[in-house]
């Protein structure tokens, strides 16, 4: 590399130091001292109280449940559109994005409305004498708002491995005996599982580490890890402990990474 | 001829409304090499697709060894296929590749392990169980492709222009390696491609295609030495196609000049197209030359020189192992047998002509 190449990724470099690197050190040293300055693992090993650990059970609870909705609502979806000839699916990928061009937190708030005691989706059930629905401030609340928010991530990649297998592969399966159950457990659902995987962890990861949709729609009563976090850095002012609960979840995610590196050695989900 | 075995009859096929084979009858004997041969979009992959089951002729009906499997799915198909671009199973090893049939019909264990051995000595990869696909060469992978269709044993095997994504030297021994397993299976091979080489080296029989529909059916010697029409002339090797007009039976005349040649019953001073292959046309002293000319171009090819002689106003290609030099005054000379006859197309359409077999 020349030395006049280097200095073109100057600001890329810049940029990387200033807002990840220096960040996540700060996050490395605040979670592994306490308030004196000094080495500790308290911060860390803080997960162990039962408040925590109930906040993270709850977070890969749920996280697992939406990313296993996500997974089934899109798989179907994902064979359809591979299917499709570009003319006709640019539409449906098209309806899919277009929420996504909206803002997160808008459409989160959408749902509340939508779901509140007295909220569009109660007024209209009641004047059709049906019954009410009061998922709000449950934890049933809290998937749907994954799911909805997390659903395309699960499409695109699935869409993408699926659209990449070869017709005439699938055509072999077939010439050599196999009936479309077959042809779809031994070969369309194993040559998609790099699709599978990526889709899984850009699903499972923010899933995991959200605290906005748990605010929103689960109120105040169900606290996942994120909500336990948000509230040591913006409410306890405890950066040191906040710090050493996000170096556990971090595991987490860097463990899901390493997944996704060793099956995804295609790049799939590099579509996002 | 031995047994018939596969019938394709009045098979029609569109798409988009646009029409891909217009009423095709075709006949296919058991052990037979028969290659579908012609330019792309001729309708030969399609009539392949349909033989095994991928697409659904809008009209007609395949009849397999007596009964109709126009509407059988292709997992149910005595007929096993390898594919363009080989499609094999990436995430399976060779051996569960080649397995692939065998598992799905329940085959013993000891079974299949005896068949994947023999399928493997029999397009020389022994040892390569282990292997995952993408880590063989193309020629080896379209060997693993052939192996994991004729493990099942079909009746039938078809192949997409198996060869057409390897090199020149590769196709070659694949040529004579294809030839070698048929003889060795004693089965049924169609074969498409758009190469009249291999056409000419493997078949035993070569159905020329153009436009939906058949041109001509026959040996690869009848149809180089006496092509129908100017298509299949023009498309199985190098030819001379110029306009002549017959004069009487055995009697033509080309470019003005007479030469005698063994066709009959085309009438009398009936215009028509004749054929003549560059291999055929002898170039001698100029006072011996049916017809006299001068060379225009000359290129060497290796085992021939290929030359255009201008004579009697037509640019004439000559392919011969005796070098004329540019500019040298030459004399032409057909033996009559090397002139074949054509009927000229009375329009346009007709040059795409449906003929009935």
């Amino acid at each position: 590399m020349t030395s006049k190449n280097k200095w073109l990724s100057a600001p890329y470099t810049l940029w990387s130091v200033v807002f990840i690197i220096i960040p996540l050190c700060m996050i490395f040293y605040y979670g592994l001292t306490d308030k004196t300055g000094a080495f500790t693992l308290e911060n860390i090993m803080a997960i162990a109280t039962a408040e925590h650990a109930k906040a993270l059970r709850l977070s890969i609870l749920l996280s697992l449940i939406s990313t296993l909705l996500c997974f089934l609502l899109a798989y179907p979806l994902a064979m359809i559109l591979a299917n499709m000839k570009v003319s006709q699916h640019s539409f449906i990928i098209l309806i899919f994005i277009l929420p996504m061009w909206m803002n997160f937190l808008l459409r989160t708030l959408a749902w509340q409305t939508l779901l509140e005691k007295n909220g569009v989706i109660n007024n209209i059930l009641t004047f059709l004498h049906l019954p009410n629905i009061n998922i709000i401030n449950t934890p049933y609340a809290i998937i749907l708002g994954m799911v909805y928010n997390f659903l395309p991530f699960m499409v695109l990649p699935l869409y993408n491995a699926l659209s990449k297998i070869d017709k005439n592969v699938i055509n072999a399966a077939r010439d050599l005996g196999a009936d479309n159950v077959h042809t779809f457990f031994r070969i369309i659902l194993p040559l998609s599982v790099p699709g599978i995987i990526s889709g899984i962890s850009m699903v499972f990861v923010p899933a995991l580490t959200t605290f906005v949709i748990s605010s929103l729609l689960g109120g105040s009563k169900i606290l996942l890890i994120g909500n336990v976090i948000d509230q040591e850095f913006t409410q306890a002012s405890n950066w040191h402990l906040g710090s050493g609960l996000s170096i556990v979840l971090m595991l987490f995610i860097i463990l899901n990474m390493i997944a996704s590196a060793v099956f995804d050695k295609d790049g799939e989900g590099s579509m996002l | 001829m031995s047994k018939e075995l596969i019938h394709l009859n009045n098979i029609s096929k569109s798409f988009d409304g646009q029409m891909v084979l217009d009423e095709l009858n075709l006949t296919i004997h058991e052990n037979e090499f028969v290659t579908l041969l012609g330019p792309s979009g001729c309708g030969k992959t399609t009539t392949l697709r349909i033989l095994g089951g991928f697409a659904t002729p809008d009209t007609g009906s395949v009849i397999f060894d007596g009964q109709d499997i126009t509407k059988l799915p292709p997992n149910l198909r005595p007929l096993n296929t390898v594919f363009q671009k080989y499609a094999l199973f990436t995430h399976m090893n060779i051996a569960e590749n080649i397995a692939f049939g065998l598992k799905i019909r329940k085959k013993s264990k000891d079974y299949i392990a005896d068949k994947i051995r023999y399928a493997l000595k029999l397009v020389n990869l022994e040892g390569y169980e282990n292997r995952m696909p993408d880590s063989l060469s193309g020629g080896q992978q379209q060997r693993i492709a052939i192996a994991r269709a004729i493990v099942n044993e079909p009746r039938v095997l078809l192949l997409d222009e198996p060869l057409g994504a390897l090199d020149l030297k590769l196709r070659q021994e694949m040529q004579y390696e294809l030839i070698r397993m048929k003889n060795e299976l004693g089965i049924t091979f169609v074969y498409v491609t758009h190469d009249q080489e291999e056409a000419l080296t493997m078949s035993d029989t070569i159905v020329v295609m153009n436009q939906g529909y058949i041109q001509q059916i026959g040996s690869p010697e009848f149809i180089y030495n006496e092509p129908e029409n100017a298509f299949v002339a023009d498309f199985i090797g190098d030819s001379n196609i110029i306009p002549a007009t017959m004069i009487e039976d055995k009697l033509v005349s080309i470019l003005g000049t007479r030469f005698a040649c063994v066709d009959t019953g085309f009438g009398h001073n009936k215009p028509v197209d004749v054929v003549i292959r560059p291999e055929d046309v002898e170039l001698v002293a100029p006072a011996q030359g049916t017809l006299t000319g001068e060379v225009t171009h000359l290129i060497f090819k290796g085992v021939h020189y290929e030359m255009e002689v201008m004579a009697g106003g037509f640019e004439w290609l000559v392919h011969s192992t005796a070098l004329h030099p540019v500019g040298e005054k030459v004399g032409i000379r057909v033996a009559p047998y090397n002139i074949q006859i054509m009927n000229k197309p009375e329009s346009e359409d007709e040059e795409a002509v449906a003929i009935d077999i």
